[in-house]
């Protein structure tokens, strides 16, 4: 359990913030790339016209900066200017209104700007590069197993040479012995058996129930190969993009079909690193995102008629006990917990499995150390004993008070 | 002074062996395996059972270990509504309508399924108010018994086909006229779809008809006032009450209206304790009755001669009664009256133009218009005339009805002459039934278009002229089923559905699109301001012709009958509602049945049974079998079983209406009761629901009666369940208002007081209780025991349906009670109801013997209950001094893995509440209980982790109450209509409950509070206005 509490209390000191609440901060180059994927890849690509035209070269196209500025953040204010090439545009496109970015900085359109620029076709890659490694953490189990073997084996050779060895002695000083016994008769070593038979059964009994119904590592075959790792890792996007429920509702609810559609309208192709399953075989995205279209009943090129869209049916991973009573958005509003902390390392996994053991214990563990927002979260006001003890320093201030300290391990907080 | 004694059953009045053999053991029944008297080990065969039960374990579990892992789907929307988010309830404002009953709710929409009702805030009729039928109405949606699809003739057809067929019938009538049967409409939108229908197809007409007529208030009304109409009335207004026979607490006209209104002059402040004073006169007990200060009784066909009797009380003439009670009763009550002319009200029953002229009369003698009575705004809930409908019937019969379209009522039942009705719909050329059900009446239909539910339509509703609810739906719809209004839009010609024609007719009046979303979401448009109470002019004239028939009245016979409604039942348009068949009547405790409610006079002399003698009431009592009778009357007869209850008129039985109703509708109805409508008759020109020349007799059969009113009887020597009530009177109260809390103080004396009781009384640690510390007061005084937080509490917490034959061997499962006290004469007693829920106790006896720890305490103050974790040894509920847990002696709810488990164990109504469909009602966030775990009241758990939660988000202290914002309400206490329930956080000096238990110190106690039990419910005590002597000269 110790790495796993490691792992907690870095992640959660770490990053929390910046995960939940979008984008901002500080602006480096870089963050073209970002920006334009957030903001402008879902209509514009910059090589070809998709919903709105190719951006290539789009700063040639404009001989005032400025009012290109004025355009991208807010296009239909500056219709209003009467200006003709923006107008021109607005015709061509079929009166297709720009969305409004008024919280774009001139800075940040900048960067877009520059990115665009800099853009340089991208060459088809030589394949190969970095192919998914096996794991290579080192599990020793075995080898001691092994080792632990032989030398049982060893000691229990010597052991019979050295009862040999004293017979011999023994006969060769007339000492009359017993009637050698086969050490399969041996009670001794009967008993012995037994009894490790017991334990390593009783041990591997235990184990098994308690596993029953557990199901870490369970990483089943979806209908569509979706790669978190392409989209929230190497694409950086939010996971509340998709999963909006998270901070509203119990479920953290799987996507509509039209949620997926918003950006993949435009991303028809998959260009990137390419993609293996979990037994090794390679992965067309293009075609995966074919299989997309199947369910949504969408032609590339033409207009889309959602409503023909079919739900697409996702293979469960992670499932409670019916009896269980688990809210999303108490622990991602309120607790502030990384999605990371249960899920694991999501965004770097193609497909999803499940990390975590989502038992009881496992719960229970987590509850007994985290803390709950206590001074930030106005619910906890309440609580004056525990601020008083916590300005008296009665409370470690750096443990600070638990979910547990306020009856987050009592059985009606989680089952009813 | 002595508290008095307050008794359950008469056994416990007599204190009969019977009685001290049932309260000695928590569970009435002995285990199986005790069966042959031996014990369990010296059982024939106790080796091999056991080499059985570990050989089937054993396998079992390799079974179910060697299963893989279920591969589970999740499976979101191809679209998601932008509205919806998976996980989390949407509220929708809409109408429950139950003919021309409406009431204004708001539905709450889990996942596209409407899971739960609650009232409607906004409306100044109920103010968020509901009642148990209410509260049921949600389980009607996804009743098994449904119609799924139109039929001609039985068989399925389309929408096009019928409105085909009906084309062509309607075109081949020759002229003949069709008739259009409604029960009361108060849609003022569909009334002007049957004013098309009626423009399109000239000669037809309109007939309205009502199971429950008020046809004698209307006529009356006419005849007195010159408005055919039902004036509102003002209980709230009124310092004296009287009701001659009135049930407007349960049944009578808009009972949920009239609680809210009465319960406010039930809430005492204690600083100046005054209360309003009800005088009620009645045949039969009823729920209205049993609230009442004063409560006489007399027979049904003297129902005229005291209303007559009243008003010359009044008038200062001589009251001519034979009964010297009731006599004193009338002068007591006209008293009264004169003393508070102006803010009095009196109010009838009865349904004879005569009796309710002469109650128009008293009332004006009052000066109650305008203050009381308020003729601003009138009921459009009955409007119904019964000669209008008796003469369909002979039209029919006649031939001279074409076709009949109808829309509600089922006279086929409850129409008093049905084979007349049933022989009229013969010779009608066609009939069209809209009926969502396969009722008597639809039975006789050959076309039948079942309408949605009305949580599937839309619509409006005016319960009271001026004050408007909408209806929108919250489901699509689950069948094949249209609304009416759309099938007679389509048969009238008109191009636009009913939606478009809604819309229509309310965008002009609310004030444009805007103004319809508005009203949509609020679900309520009421007048922009209250208008101001009008009274009307009396015409007298009628008066005298009134008394003159009332003189000419027929002497009532030897045994007179009342056919009274239940609180659940109505005229039994719900009797197909397993919450509400399961619901314990109020009066009688009892479950399932209809049945002759008798007097235990009545009992002495005809059944030879005397309940004051300790062996007779034991042998009534103690076994669910009671005596049948004949009853016998204009002709007709049926035979019920009897329940002997205090309060009933010595010479009067009463039997509910609603029962016996075509297996059609449902299991749940299927073999239950007996119908008595055909008892009632024509008298004059109204109906009436009173039988005054009937004959009972002996069969010397018995059939057992579900009743749970002694199942929760438990003495120990500790404490007597008797104890948990606390009663006084008003003039006690003004006498010594600190009689309580110095009883209180004298007992807890010797272990530190009031004030040091909690720590002081035991040998256990104190524990701390930071943050939040829930705490419940129930005012008995307000609390009128209609059983809406009963229903409320089935519906938000999953509480299985267990069946009749369950419930006669104890097993019912209802985690809130309400328990039933007499005290004082019993041959007409007082009556205290008292709700009674797991009081979750902070020193509970029940978690200190669990030996799983599957029930414990939690920080909060909340008896804990995981069920996972119950191995059902019931020793907690054996440990309970509340007799509130529950066990689940079967699988009620079909949750365990083998399906053998309820095979023969269970009857049908429960295996159909297992039905996928009726499954859909089902509270996602409450875990559906197994067989063999203990259950009991959580206080809604999942509503205070909901609401805390709530706060969280917004990063601010919960609120309970303070400035009546409420981020947790316990489903029992919205569903309450008198608001007797308020609940909150006991730390928050600003909460309602600690407001309520600082003003209120006086009245509140704790039940058993000498066991130390420290519960966190706590009650008020209940006060009645009487006189002190009045009481004691009552009990002789």
């Amino acid at each position: 359990m110790i790495p796993h509490r490691m792992i907690i209390r870095t992640v959660v000191a770490g990053i929390f913030v910046v995960f939940l609440f979008a984008f901002g901060g500080n602006l480096k180059a870089q963050d073209g790339k970002s920006l334009f994927s957030q903001n402008c890849a879902s209509c514009h690509a910059i090589d070809k016209k998709l919903v709105g035209p190719a951006l290539m070269g789009v700063e040639d196209r404009w001989p005032n900066k400025k009012h290109l500025y004025e355009w991208i953040r807010n296009n239909q204010a500056f219709l209003k200017t009467g200006d003709p090439y923006a107008n021109k545009l607005y015709n061509e496109y079929n009166k297709t209104a720009m969305n409004l970015f008024p919280q774009l900085t001139d800075a940040e359109i900048g960067a877009i700007l520059k990115y665009i620029s800099d853009y340089k076709p991208a060459t088809p890659q030589a394949a190969g590069g970095t192919a998914t490694q096996p794991a290579a953490d080192s599990d020793n189990t075995l080898l001691f197993g092994i080792l632990t073997l032989i030398l049982a084996v060893i000691a229990f050779t010597l052991m019979q040479v050295n009862s040999n060895l004293k017979k011999l002695t023994d006969n060769k000083e007339g000492i009359e012995s017993p009637e050698p016994v086969p050490f399969w008769k041996n009670r001794t070593y009967i008993a012995f058996v037994t009894i490790l038979l017991f334990l390593v059964g009783g041990y591997l009994t235990t184990k098994g129930a308690i596993g029953l119904g557990r199901n870490i590592n369970y990483e089943p075959k979806q209908p569509i190969f979706y790669s978190h790792k392409v989209h929230a890792g190497i694409n950086q996007i939010n996971c509340l993009y998709c999963h909006s429920g998270a901070l509203d509702s119990k479920y953290s609810n799987v996507p509509s079909v039209n949620v997926c559609m918003n950006c993949h309208m435009a991303i028809n192709e998959y260009k990137g690193e390419k993609l293996y399953t979990a037994d090794g075989d390679e992965v067309n995205g293009t075609e995966e995102i074919k299989k997309l279209y199947e369910y949504a009943n969408f032609t590339p090129g033409q207009p889309w008629d959602a409503s023909k869209a079919k739900p697409i049916e996702w293979t469960k991973i992670h499932m409670l006990p019916a009896h269980v009573y688990f809210n999303h958005s108490q622990h991602t509003r309120v607790g502030k917990v990384q999605c990371q902390i249960c899920h694991g390392e999501i965004n770097k996994m193609d497909e999803v499995k499940q990390v975590s053991e989502l038992s009881m214990g496992w719960c229970i563990n987590c509850h007994r150390t985290t803390q709950v927002q206590f001074k930030d979260n106005g619910f906890y006001s309440i609580y004056e004993k525990y601020h008083q003890d916590l300005k008296d320093g009665k409370l470690d201030s750096t443990k600070g008070v638990t979910v547990e300290m306020i009856g987050g391990t009592e059985c009606q907080k989680c089952h009813y | 002074m002595e508290q008095k004694k307050h008794w359950q059953s008469f056994g416990e009045l007599n204190n009969s062996e019977g009685y001290q053999q049932s309260a000695k053991d928590e569970f009435r029944e002995n285990l199986p395996v005790w069966e042959d008297d031996k014990g369990l080990f010296d059982a024939t065969t106790p080796r091999r059972d056991f080499l059985k039960y570990l050989g089937f374990s054993t396998a079992a579990a390799m079974v179910a270990a060697s299963c893989e892992v279920p591969v589970k789907k999740i499976i979101p929307f191809a679209n998601k509504p932008e509205d919806v988010i998976p996980g989390v309830a949407n509220y929708y404002a809409t109408t429950y309508l139950q003919d021309g009953e409406a009431v204004s709710v708001v539905a709450k929409v889990r996942d596209g399924r409407p899971i739960k009702l609650e009232g409607n805030e906004l409306s100044p009729i109920t103010k968020g108010g509901t009642s148990a039928r209410v509260q049921s109405s949600v389980l009607d949606l996804y009743d098994t018994a449904r119609l799924r699809f139109p039929t001609i003739d039985g068989k399925e057809t389309t929408f096009e086909n019928m409105d085909g067929a009906i084309a062509n019938a309607m075109g081949s009538l020759g002229g003949a006229p069709v008739v259009i049967l409604t029960s009361s409409v108060v849609s003022p939108s569909s009334k002007e779809v049957i004013n098309q229908f009626i423009a399109r197809h000239p000669g037809s007409r309109q007939v309205t008809y009502d199971a429950i007529s008020y046809s004698g208030m209307l006529l009356a009304n006419e005849a007195t006032y010159g408005k055919k109409a039902i004036p509102s009335y003002r209980f709230d207004n009124a310092k004296v009450i009287v009701s001659l026979g009135a049930d407007f607490l349960g049944t009578w006209l808009s009972p949920i209206e009239f609680a809210k209104q009465y319960s406010k002059n039930k809430k005492i402040n204690e600083k100046a304790p005054a209360m309003s004073k009800h005088f009620h006169f009645e045949s039969v007990a009823s729920l209205t009755g049993s609230n009442a200060d004063e409560r006489y009784l007399h027979r049904p066909s003297e129902t005229g001669a005291v209303a007559v009797a009243l008003l010359n009380a009044i008038n200062g003439q001589a009251v001519n009664l034979s009964d010297a009670a009731l006599k004193e009763g009338i002068k007591n009550a006209a008293a009264a009256l004169i003393a508070n002319k102006g803010n009095a009200l009196v109010v009838s029953g009865s349904n004879d133009v005569n009796v309710q002229i002469v109650v128009n009369a008293i009332n004006e003698a009052l000066q109650s218009g305008g203050k009381t009575i308020d003729w601003s705004s009138t009921y459009n809930t009955y409007q119904g005339v019964d000669t209008d409908f008796a003469r369909l019937v002979e039209d029919m019969n006649a031939g001279s009805v074409g076709a009949l379209l109808i829309i509600g009522p089922n006279p086929a039942y409850t129409w008093f002459d049905s084979s007349r009705f049933v022989a009229g719909m013969k010779k009608v050329k066609f009939a069209v039934s809209f009926s969502p059900k396969n009722d008597e009446t639809t039975q006789l239909c050959k076309y039948v278009i079942p309408n949605h539910h009305f949580l599937e339509s839309w619509g409006d509703a005016e319960p009271k002229t001026g004050y408007y609810s909408l209806l929108q739906p919250t489901i699509y719809p689950l069948f094949k089923t249209r609304q009416w209004q759309d099938s007679l839009l389509k048969w009238s010609g008109a191009t636009t559905d009913y939606l478009g024609f809604l819309k229509t007719y309310w965008s002009a009046k609310a004030g444009g699109e805007n103004g319809w979303n508005k009203a949509l979401q609020d679900g309520v448009l009421n007048p922009v301001t209250e208008p101001a109470m009008l009274g009307a002019a009396f015409n007298s004239g009628a008066v005298s012709g009134a008394l003159a028939a009332i003189a000419a009245n027929k002497k009532g016979g030897k045994v007179e009958v009342v056919l009274y409604q239940k609180v659940s039942m109505g005229a039994g348009q719900t009797a197909s509602n397993p919450w509400l068949q399961e619901m314990p009547d109020p009066i009688t405790r009892a479950t399932w049945d209809n049945y002759v409610m008798m007097s235990p006079a009545m009992a002495r002399t005809l059944l030879n049974i005397d309940l004051n003698i300790a062996r007779e009431a034991d042998n009534y009592e103690v076994t669910p079998e009671k005596p049948v009778v004949k009853v016998t009357a204009n002709g007709k007869s049926v035979t019920l079983p009897v329940l002997i209850i205090p309060g009933v008129h010595p010479d009067t039985i009463g039997i509910a209406v609603g029962y016996g109703r075509t297996k059609e509708i449902g299991k749940a109805a299927e073999g239950i009761g007996q119908n008595v409508f055909p008892f009632t008759n024509m008298s004059g020109t109204t109906l009436s629901y009173a039988v005054i020349d009937a004959t009972v007799e002996k069969t010397g059969n018995t059939y057992p009666v579900a009743l749970m009113q002694t199942h929760n009887v438990y003495d120990t020597p500790q404490g007597k369940r008797t104890e948990v009530m606390k009663e006084l009177t008003l003039s006690a109260f003004k006498k010594d208002p600190e009689e309580i809390i110095n009883d209180r103080e004298k007992e807890l004396a010797p272990f530190g007081g009031l004030k040091d009781y909690e720590k002081e009384g035991t040998i256990y640690p104190y524990f701390d209780k930071p943050g939040i510390h829930w705490g419940m007061s129930v005012d008995l005084n307000s609390c009128t025991g209609c059983g809406a937080c009963v229903i409320a509490c089935h519906a938000e917490n999953n509480v299985p349906v267990v069946g009749k034959p369950e419930v006669l061997r104890f097993h019912d499962m209802h985690w809130l009670r309400i328990d039933r006290y007499y005290s004082g004469n019993p041959d007409n007693p007082k009556v205290v109801f008292q709700p009674l829920m797991c009081q979750q106790c902070d020193n509970a006896p029940c978690e200190n013997v669990c030996p799983v720890g599957a029930t414990n305490h939690s920080s909060e103050g909340l008896n804990q209950m995981a069920y996972n974790r119950c191995i059902g040894t019931r020793y907690c509920a054996n440990n309970c001094p509340y007799k509130v847990r529950r066990f689940n002696w079967a699988d009620y709810t079909g949750s365990d893995s083998f399906p053998d488990n309820q095979k023969g164990i269970v009857n049908d109504v429960v295996l159909m509440m297992n039905d996928g469909l009726s499954r859909m009602v089902l509270n996602p966030d409450v875990t559906v209980r197994a067989r063999g775990v203990m259950e009991k009241c959580t206080f809604c758990v999942q509503r205070l982790q909901d609401g805390k939660l709530k706060a969280k988000k917004e990063s601010r202290p919960l609120i309970t109450g303070e400035d009546n914002k409420w981020d947790v309400k316990t489903a029992c206490q919205q569903a309450c209509p008198t608001d007797a329930i308020v609940f909150g956080n006991v730390n928050d000096s600003h909460s309602a409950i600690t407001i309520t238990r600082q003003e209120n110190k006086l009245r509140l106690f704790k039940s058993l509070e000498q066991l130390h039990v420290l519960p966190n419910v706590n009650y008020l005590a209940k006060v009645r206005n009487v006189e002190e002597e009045a009481i004691e000269k009552a009990e002789g």
